[in-house]
């Protein structure tokens, strides 16, 4: 049996399929912040804290209404993409004419208000979330112990983005959504309503986050505080990735994943800071991020 | 998908100018001469620690209004110069002994290297692309600031000596330190100013207006930008580093993400692109967070509601709008 | 101008001179400040709890001292030690305010000790785990009540290795709390006969602790301590029960966990957990009665932070009764001379470093099938006796002699 630089060969397909795991919410956070920018040129802070949101709305669902968490899955992305509506039709939308810096700058303050209210309401130490009754347990795969649950976290987030990708780049609606991107004005002409498009998929890419968040909520604790720290390794890796595609945001969504594993083995404590140091690395060599264009 | 270009209509948030028109030649001397007036006497009738704070984050907010106001670049780390700052002057004031005037000389030298190397990654993008990469390089500082171990993980550097400025003057006085932190956040203020009225700052805010019609003139832009947010990060680390050795403690809240949002916010709040904007909008702040402190009102949401308010329907700030006041009565 | 500048400056020396004044109590109030976070990770451990204690004991002791009223403030310190230290300056300076509560987080409790220290103030520390605050960073002034790092890596290691879990693993938090607390259980494991058979550091605020978690399944220790806190405990327990950690026999040690966790844990979750905690509402008649009342209240059962703010402060005003002053040092001084009895301490004394020295509890947390209801969450296994739980003074490093 061989060795790689004193790591058995079980224990580093344990790290990796970890580190996917970890990708898939990655995948999802970016690919909702990619969905959100392409239509709408806003970098939308509030990912991280409508994520949790996502949770929140789940837990609310099963500990007030008794709702579980198949129904939760679809119903509370809905609830968060309608939220996301509501606050596209009131604010965000005030502010296209204005430089892109202030949707930025209104999504932080909303950012806050959400983690803050949470807090209040909910303490900071946060809520516990069963894994569904389905999914309890674990196989043993030889090199490690699978929660089921995890298994099921990497294929809904496959599912969701590549449907997503296949909705964007290869249906007639995504079509319009790209020609709205590229040139508002004229698919406004062509008698399509940008407007309620841009709303629509500010409510999608919001709905992505909510998505996660319920996808999350058995994993990490139900915690006000679990977007805020997140949200900013998604933005690395969005700047890694570049806002070039939506196929970009998704894998370099799961390589960094993989890479953070690759780390918690080899040098953990080093695992918060790698994706930052690709980051900076990525943007010395190709300044528009991997997959992006340069302008 | 494109990339936003900039026209005419969607200018950046410091273009929002003011301040300037307003007071002119001696009015504005005797204004000023006022204002360092008041801010002399102002520890004998207001809490000396408090002024104290409140005159740091307005050197902060000021540095980082150099920025944003006059350059049109949003950065969303400033709290790694702060911070990082912060923690250099505690560090050597502290461990090595040094007075407190080379601490956070240290301190700002610290930061502007920061900046250096900051801004050669960050400057080659702009807009949103900017401020995400500023935010993410600055938390790699807090997690490196967590983990170094000089710094104290969570306990941070504590019981930081005041010391003797240039080893005569005791700064346990209250009044002495006060004056001092009056002096340099007077003299950070001068210098933004200078900076500011000086053709290099003409040629920043021609950058802000179009890049474009700058590099077609001649300048090299990226240069220029770069000077600025070395200089940017300089000043935020002066007042990092002097807020240090008046609290005698650098700690981890200094290089927090939270704390690049809170001089956001403190000059948004001010007026973005003003002189006095930034100094108003941190003593609003500072006051603010004193008060919400002995209330059970939740202060995140308070914050973060006056952000989205400010975006909405105040963005010039406090300043901006009383000079749009001001001007608007004189026809 | 100058006048009223100099009038001012005329005050400012008197106030200096008041306060040099030892004899009755200053400003004819004794005002006791509760400074916590109210609304970030601690709250709910601490929080609105400690200043619900507070305002109990003051309650009880009469609601006066000295024929003078009492009164609670309290301040939300935003963990934030900046914000920390603004407050109990002003608190001191301006609010005559003669004692400060809790403060958890050490970072700021440092920062708070270092003033209360300058300003000869009381300051009673519920909230802040560090022993560095008995130790090198002591002060005449501060004492520390409930808990500190030393009683926890002495109560749960050396229980645990005593129990038969002598192979350990470390989780810890990659900083200076976390390698404290690694470095005192590990060489009380060591020291009674266990070893440690690895440590994975982890980032501060990590989500995920699967990776960290595999490392230590396969290490073969019976026992994976978490020298962490917060949330990046619950996550760790959390993810260890979905990963199959304790129903494959190894055993989880959590190093510095609060009922306020495992209640946000949930049962099903952190059963079989082993903790040290300095008390527990479920304990005999004494502690169920103050805990009801104080669950009447706030709808809560106390954490050792919010009972043990409730005995400092009365152990407070008794110690002013007695030396009838509100001066610091004076009071410090009554306070160390007086035993502690009462719910929270059977016969606790306290050191010349601030270090109140009482029994703690080596508990293990319930099966689901086993709790009666909210709430009753523990199983006493044992108790330690507070002197093998607090460093003395000679080896505690602080340079305050008895």
């Amino acid at each position: 049996m061989f060795e790689f630089l004193g790591v058995p060969p079980q224990a580093l397909f344990g790290q990796l399929l970890l580190g996917l795991i970890n990708g898939s919410f990655y995948a999802l956070l970016s690919l909702g912040l990619a969905v959100i920018f392409g239509m709408l040129n806003v970098i939308n802070f509030a990912h991280g804290a409508l994520y949790m949101v996502g949770a929140f709305t789940a837990w609310l669902m099963l500990q007030y209404l008794g709702i579980g968490y198949w129904p939760a899955l679809i119903l509370a992305p809905l609830v968060v993409g309608l939220f996301g509506i509501i606050l596209e039709k009131t604010m965000l939308s005030r502010l296209y004419k204005l430089d892109h810096l202030y949707g930025l700058l209104l999504t932080f303050g909303l950012a806050l208000i959400l983690e803050g209210m949470f807090r209040h309401w909910y303490g900071a130490s946060g809520q516990p979330y069963r894994i569904p009754d389905a999914l309890q347990g674990g196989r043993n795969l030889g090199f490690m112990f699978l929660p089921n649950y995890r298994g099921w976290v990497v294929v809904a987030s496959l599912v969701v983005c590549l449907g997503t990708w296949y909705a964007i780049e290869r249906t007639r609606l995504g079509a319009y959504l790209r020609a709205a991107t590229e040139n508002p004005v004229l698919v406004q002409a062509f008698g399509i309503n940008v407007p309620r498009m841009i709303t629509l998929t500010y409510g999608f890419g919001v709905a992505l986050a909510g998505f996660a968040g319920v996808l999350a909520a058995p994993i990490y604790q139900v915690n006000p505080l679990m977007g805020s720290n997140l949200i900013i390794v998604v933005f690395a890796v969005v700047v890694i990735g570049g806002m070039g595609s939506i196929m970009g945001a998704i894998v370099t969504g799961f390589a960094l994943g993989l890479l953070e594993g690759l780390t918690k083995v080899f040098y953990p404590e080093a695992s918060n800071i790698v994706v930052f140091v690709v980051m900076a690395v990525v943007l010395l060599i190709k300044p528009a991020g991997l997959f992006g264009r340069e302008r | 998908m494109t990339t936003h270009t900039q026209t005419a209509q969607n200018k950046p948030p410091g273009s929002v100018t003011g301040g300037e028109g307003l007071l002119t030649g001696p009015v504005r001397t005797v204004l000023a001469a006022v204002l360092l007036v008041l801010l002399l006497a102002a520890p004998f009738a207001l809490y000396p620690v408090f002024l104290m704070k409140v005159l740091c984050f307005a050197l902060f907010a000021c540095a980082f209004n150099l920025l944003i106001g006059f350059v049109g670049l949003l950065s969303f780390g400033h709290a790694a110069f702060f911070g990082g700052a912060a923690y250099i002057s505690a560090h050597t004031v502290k461990v090595w002994g040094v007075t407190p005037e080379i601490g956070i000389l240290l301190g700002t030298a610290f930061a502007a290297a920061l900046g250096m190397v900051f801004g050669l990654l960050a400057i080659r993008r702009q807009g949103i692309y900017f401020a995400m990469i500023t935010l993410a390089l600055a938390q790699m500082i807090f997690f490196l600031a967590l983990q170094m171990p000089f710094t104290g993980g969570e306990d941070g550097i504590q019981a930081v000596p005041r010391g003797r400025l240039f080893g005569v003057i005791d700064l346990t006085s209250p009044l002495a330190m006060y004056y001092t932190v009056l002096a340099i956040a007077v003299l950070g203020f001068l210098i933004i100013w200078r900076t500011v009225h000086s053709p290099f700052g003409q040629v920043l805010k021609a950058i802000r207006e179009n890049e474009p019609r700058a590099i077609s003139l001649g300048y090299r832009t990226e240069q220029y930008k770069l000077a600025a947010f070395v200089m940017s990060a300089a000043l935020a680390g002066l007042a990092g580093a002097t807020k240090a050795i008046v609290f005698q403690l650098a700690t981890l809240t200094d290089v927090s993400w939270q704390m690049s949002g809170e001089v956001v916010l403190m000059t948004l709040l001010g007026g973005m692109g003003t002189l006095f904007g930034p100094v108003v909008g941190a003593a609003l702040v500072v006051t603010l967070q004193n008060y919400l402190a002995a209330t059970n009102l939740p202060v995140t949401v308070v914050i973060g509601a006056i952000f989205v308010v400010c975006v909405l329907v105040f963005r010039r700030g406090i300043v901006g709008e009383l000079t749009r006041i001001l001007k608007g009565s004189r026809g | 101008m100058l006048a009223r500048i100099l009038a001012a400056g005329a005050a400012f020396v008197a106030l200096g001179v008041g306060a040099a004044q030892a004899q009755g109590v200053s400003g004819d109030v004794i005002k006791i400040g509760v400074l916590n976070d109210r609304s970030g990770l601690y709250a709910d451990l601490g929080g609105e709890g400690s200043a619900v204690a507070a305002r109990m004991a003051a309650e009880d002791h009469g609601g006066k001292v000295l024929g003078k009223p009492i009164e609670v403030v309290v301040a939300d310190h935003q963990n934030k030690a900046d914000i920390g230290s603004n407050i109990t300056r002003q608190w001191i300076d301006q609010d005559n305010v003669d004692v400060i509560v809790d403060v958890p987080n050490s970072g700021v409790a440092l920062a708070v000790q270092d003033i209360t220290k300058q300003k000869g103030k009381i300051f009673l520390m519920q909230g802040p785990a560090t022993s560095r605050l008995t130790g090198d960073a002591c002060s005449p002034t501060g004492f520390h009540w409930a808990y500190d790092t030393h009683a926890l890596a002495v109560g749960t290691g050396k229980a645990i290795v005593d129990a038969g879990g002598k192979k350990w693993f470390f989780l810890t938090a990659d900083y200076a709390f976390g390698h404290q607390l690694e470095a005192d259980t590990s060489a009380v494991v060591k020291a009674n006969g266990g070893t440690v058979v690895g440590t994975v550091r982890h980032p501060l605020n990590t989500s995920d602790f699967s990776s960290f978690l595999l490392q230590a399944q396969s290490s073969g220790a019976q026992v994976i301590g978490l020298a962490n806190a917060g949330g990046d405990t619950i996550n760790s327990i959390k993810q260890a029960s979905e990963f199959g950690i304790t129903q494959s026999g190894q055993s989880l040690a959590g190093l510095l966990l609060f009922l306020s966790d495992v209640h946000a844990l949930g049962l099903q979750v952190s059963q079989g957990l082993q903790l040290t905690t300095g008390f527990y509402w479920d304990m005999n008649a004494e502690t169920r009665a103050w805990s009801e009342k104080y669950k009447a209240k706030t709808g809560k059962m106390p954490t050792m932070v919010q009972a043990g703010s409730y005995s400092s402060v009365r152990h407070y005003l008794k110690a002013v009764e007695a030396a009838g002053t509100d001066d610091g040092p004076t009071v410090a001084k009554k306070m160390k001379e007086m035993p502690v009895n009462d719910f929270f301490a059977k016969n606790g004394k306290i050191l010349p470093n601030g270090r109140m020295v009482h029994d703690m509890y080596l508990a293990r947390v319930k099966k689901p099938s086993e709790s009666k209801g909210p709430w009753d969450y523990y199983q006493i296994i044992s108790t330690i006796p507070g002197d093998q739980a607090f460093a003395t003074l000679e080896k505690s490093g602080c340079p305050i002699k008895g």
